[in-house]
């Protein structure tokens, strides 16, 4: 097992980290947010990052990729959650590259995935249909008409969905809601007659949609994978999304803690710095163990996904739910200690906490991953 | 590579050979651990037979100096002898506070008669070794030891207490923290060697909470010890007493891994829960219990990984690394919360002492709870660990 990074992987790292803090600092989002910016993340920067290999990073090089494979993507998206990056990493790469890479047909990958290694393309995945991550409750039916599909039903919290170029929509082609089988993914252009999207702007100033589809008619040449058995790539591809996700907040709670453990060298009271408080201290070495072990298990999922090894639904539940529990505790942490300036806009702390908490819904919460690590293990 | 290959075909061979059937079954109990020493006691012939031929061929202490009685290994070597050892499910042939913190520090400190002296007597499990470190007014604040020194000459005399000496009452030579110089504090200890059966030790076990007696008072009234057995430079004894709490450290951080007593008697938290609790549909039947027992599953397998991590990163040259700091504090956090959830999961099997109405296992899990309160406590504390993670790694002032 590599937990420990190669040469090479320890150089793209740096090369990220500079990436991010240079071209994609904290003002970044801030800018975005203030400006209400319509994009959600600057169009000329992912142009960059797809120049820099970021885009193509677990695509082949036959498409343009640079193939660096998991553990490469597992660090640009842990320097990506240092500065709060805004970009379609998630959206884009992990979840419809992935699932082109998995289930598309040869034509498919030759136009999709060279489109998103040169950074050329937008994509988002409309699977969740209720507050909570599910991704076998899926209501939303595409009916069989002739050579085409006919899809009506109401997606919600699309990652980037009013910006893509081209959605991967999970709908039920057969059996009921929650039943595994009867799930098909359809590869269907936004502006298709009957598709309504509606930016939902979320408290971590990032990107999502709600979209509806009304009697909206895809070829058949559009279904990607098999017709009824979408599950099995929905499945895969949300573990790397897991796992992708896990990485960024890796770097998030890194991120807090390192500017909180200054905060505490700094600000005085009773005429000492207040890090000299055992009450303080404490909680911070308590929070250092509890992110040394994050970042274990972050490297571990990494190293499953790219070793195919066979527990990477097992790790990837063990790192969301990890993950999520530990960001939302470091970062009510990191603001408590920060005191009142912690509540202010003018400091990050409070940017992080909102990324956080959406970064935690999303692909499933610690109370979702438990229950599926149980299961997956049989009690 | 090759070399090794071969180093693993010729143990295995002897192995096979020289490991007695009954050594290769679990443990039934504590008691069936051998620590040798003058009073050695073996659950059977074949245990002291295990022990002689492991001792023989210095595999007792693997990566000691064959000088000395060891096995001469290298680091790979001693590996593959250990998974050898795991492979036929060997028992250890020796359990030995000599052989896990003596002897390593003996190697670096003490001069060569000390260790041609000491280090084969440990290796064959001939003499039985007690650390004399806490006492009642020095715990935490372990510098802050008073047992009295004093050269007189041609030999030292010593006066004072110990306590939580682990098996004083059985072992035949004790290592102990002595204050030479009372008005220093680091550096006024030295560290001292002497044999248990002196005139005016006296050790008296001490009843714990679980019912047994593992450690001792340990009195010393006017104890005559040779100038010899000082181990490094006369008060500079803190250094070897820092480097030997690393070890006891180690050795305690392991436990979170779930070892003896652990429950494994009851197949695992998930299987007892069902068991103790029942299932629905092949769940554990409360929600709650199951999803207690996934969150202590899901924090043993990220420390296990951290550990695996900090020992990679060593091999790598990075270091003992920044990791390694919080294991005695997770560990044995770990262990606690994973026996508190055992009793809970059952129920009032699980709160039984002794007798009828209770299988062994469950005595064992019950007594192994009680026990598990002290690992938190002993080899310093987990706020003693935390005040080391706040000061040393992460730099907050005082």
């Amino acid at each position: 097992m590599a937990l420990v990074l190669t040469e090479e992987q320890q150089l793209l790292r740096d090369t990220a980290t500079q990436f991010f803090q240079e071209r994609l600092p904290i003002a970044n989002l801030r800018k975005l947010r203030d400006t209400k910016d319509a994009t959600g993340f600057d169009r000329a920067i992912w142009k960059e990052m797809s120049d820099l290999g970021f885009a193509g990073i677990m695509i082949s090089e036959k498409y343009g990729g640079t193939d660096f494979g998991p553990v490469g993507l597992g660090l640009v998206l842990e320097q990506a959650g240092r500065t709060l990056a805004a970009s379609p990493l998630v959206s884009t790469v992990l979840l419809c590259g992935s699932a082109v890479q998995l289930a598309g047909n040869a034509t498919q990958r030759q136009d999709i995935l060279s489109a998103i290694a040169a950074g050329d393309r937008i994509m988002a995945l409309a699977l969740e249909e209720g507050p909570h991550h599910n991704p076998t409750r899926i209501a939303t039916r595409a009916e069989a008409s002739g050579q085409a599909f006919r899809i009506s039903g109401k997606k919600t919290f699309v990652l980037d969905g009013h910006v893509a170029d081209q959605l991967i929509v999970a709908a039920r082609t057969s059996g009921k809601e929650n039943d595994r089988a009867g799930i098909t993914l359809f590869l269907v252009d936004p502006k298709s007659e009957g598709v309504k999207i509606t930016r939902t702007l979320m408290v971590d100033s990032r990107n999502a949609a709600d979209i509806s589809f009304d009697n909206v008619s895809v070829p058949a040449t559009a279904v990607l994978g098999s017709v009824d058995g979408g599950i099995d790539v929905l499945e895969q591809v949300l573990d790397i999304a897991r796992i992708g996700i896990s990485a960024e907040m890796l770097g998030l709670v890194q991120e807090v803690f390192d500017t909180t453990l200054a905060y505490l060298k700094e600000r005085k009271q009773f005429g000492k710095v207040i890090g000299s408080f055992q009450a303080l201290q404490h909680r911070m070495a308590v929070l250092f163990a509890e992110i040394e072990l994050c970042r274990s298990v972050v490297l571990d999922a990494l190293s499953a996904l790219e070793a195919r090894r066979n527990d990477v639904p097992l790790i990837a539940s063990l790192a969301k739910a990890r993950l999520s529990d530990t960001a939302t505790l470091m970062t009510n942490e990191g603001l408590q200690m920060h005191g009142g300036m912690g509540m202010t806009d003018q400091f990050d702390v409070g940017l992080f906490m909102k990324r956080a908490r959406v970064a935690t819904a999303s692909f499933g919460d610690g109370n979702f991953h438990r229950d599926r690590y149980a299961s997956l293990e049989g009690y | 590579m090759e070399a090794l290959e071969k180093f693993r075909q010729e143990t295995r061979a002897w192995l096979e050979e020289n490991c007695p059937p009954s050594m290769r079954t679990p443990m039934t109990s504590e008691d069936e651990t051998v620590w040798g020493g003058r009073n050695a006691k073996y659950p059977n012939p074949e245990a002291k037979l295990w022990l002689d031929r492991m001792a023989e061929r210095g595999w007792t202490a693997p990566t000691w100096p064959r000088a000395y009685g060891g096995g001469g290994l290298s680091k790979e070597e001693n590996q593959v002898l250990q998974q050898e050892l795991r492979r036929i499910k060997a028992r250890p042939a020796l359990s030995s506070f000599g052989i896990w913190m003596l002897g390593p520090a003996l190697l670096e400190f003490a001069n060569e008669e000390q260790k041609k002296e000491h280090l084969p007597k440990i290796v064959r499990g001939e003499i039985r070794w007690c650390q004399g470190y806490s006492e009642p007014g020095a715990g935490s604040d372990l510098a802050g030891l008073q047992t009295k020194c004093e050269d007189k000459g041609d030999h030292y005399l010593v006066n004072g207490q110990k306590i939580w000496t682990s098996y004083a009452d059985k072992a035949d030579w004790i290592f102990c923290l002595v204050r030479t110089d009372p008005t220093k504090k680091h550096d006024g200890i030295s560290f001292l060697l002497f044999d248990m059966a002196t005139p005016g030790v006296e050790a008296r076990p001490i009843t714990m909470i679980s019912g047994a007696s593992p450690f001792c008072e340990t009195f010393f009234t006017d104890v005559k010890v040779p100038k010899g057995n000082l181990v490094g430079e006369l008060n500079k004894g803190w250094t070897i007493a820092k480097r030997l709490l690393q070890h006891e450290r180690e050795m305690i951080s392991g436990m979170g891994l779930g070892g003896a007593g652990s429950g494994a008697g009851l197949g695992g938290l998930e299987q007892a829960a069902k068991d103790y609790y029942g299932e629905q549909n092949g769940r554990v039947a409360s929600p709650s219990l199951r999803d207690h027992i996934t969150r202590q599953k899901m924090d043993g397998k990220a420390f296990a990984l951290t550990m695996q991590r900090s020992a990679e990163e060593a091999k790598a040259g990075q270091g003992p690394g920044a990791a390694s700091s919080i294991f005695k504090y997770y560990g044995t956090e770990l262990n606690k919360r994973r026996f508190e959830l055992l009793l809970e999961i059952m129920g009032t099997k699980g709160l039984g002492w002794e007798g009828e109405g209770f299988t062994g296992d469950e005595i064992t899990v019950t007594r192994s709870w009680l026990r598990s309160k002290g690992n938190s406590i002993e080899g310093g504390t987990s706020e003693v660990q935390l005040n080391v993670v706040s000061k040393r790694v992460l730099g907050l002032p005082d």
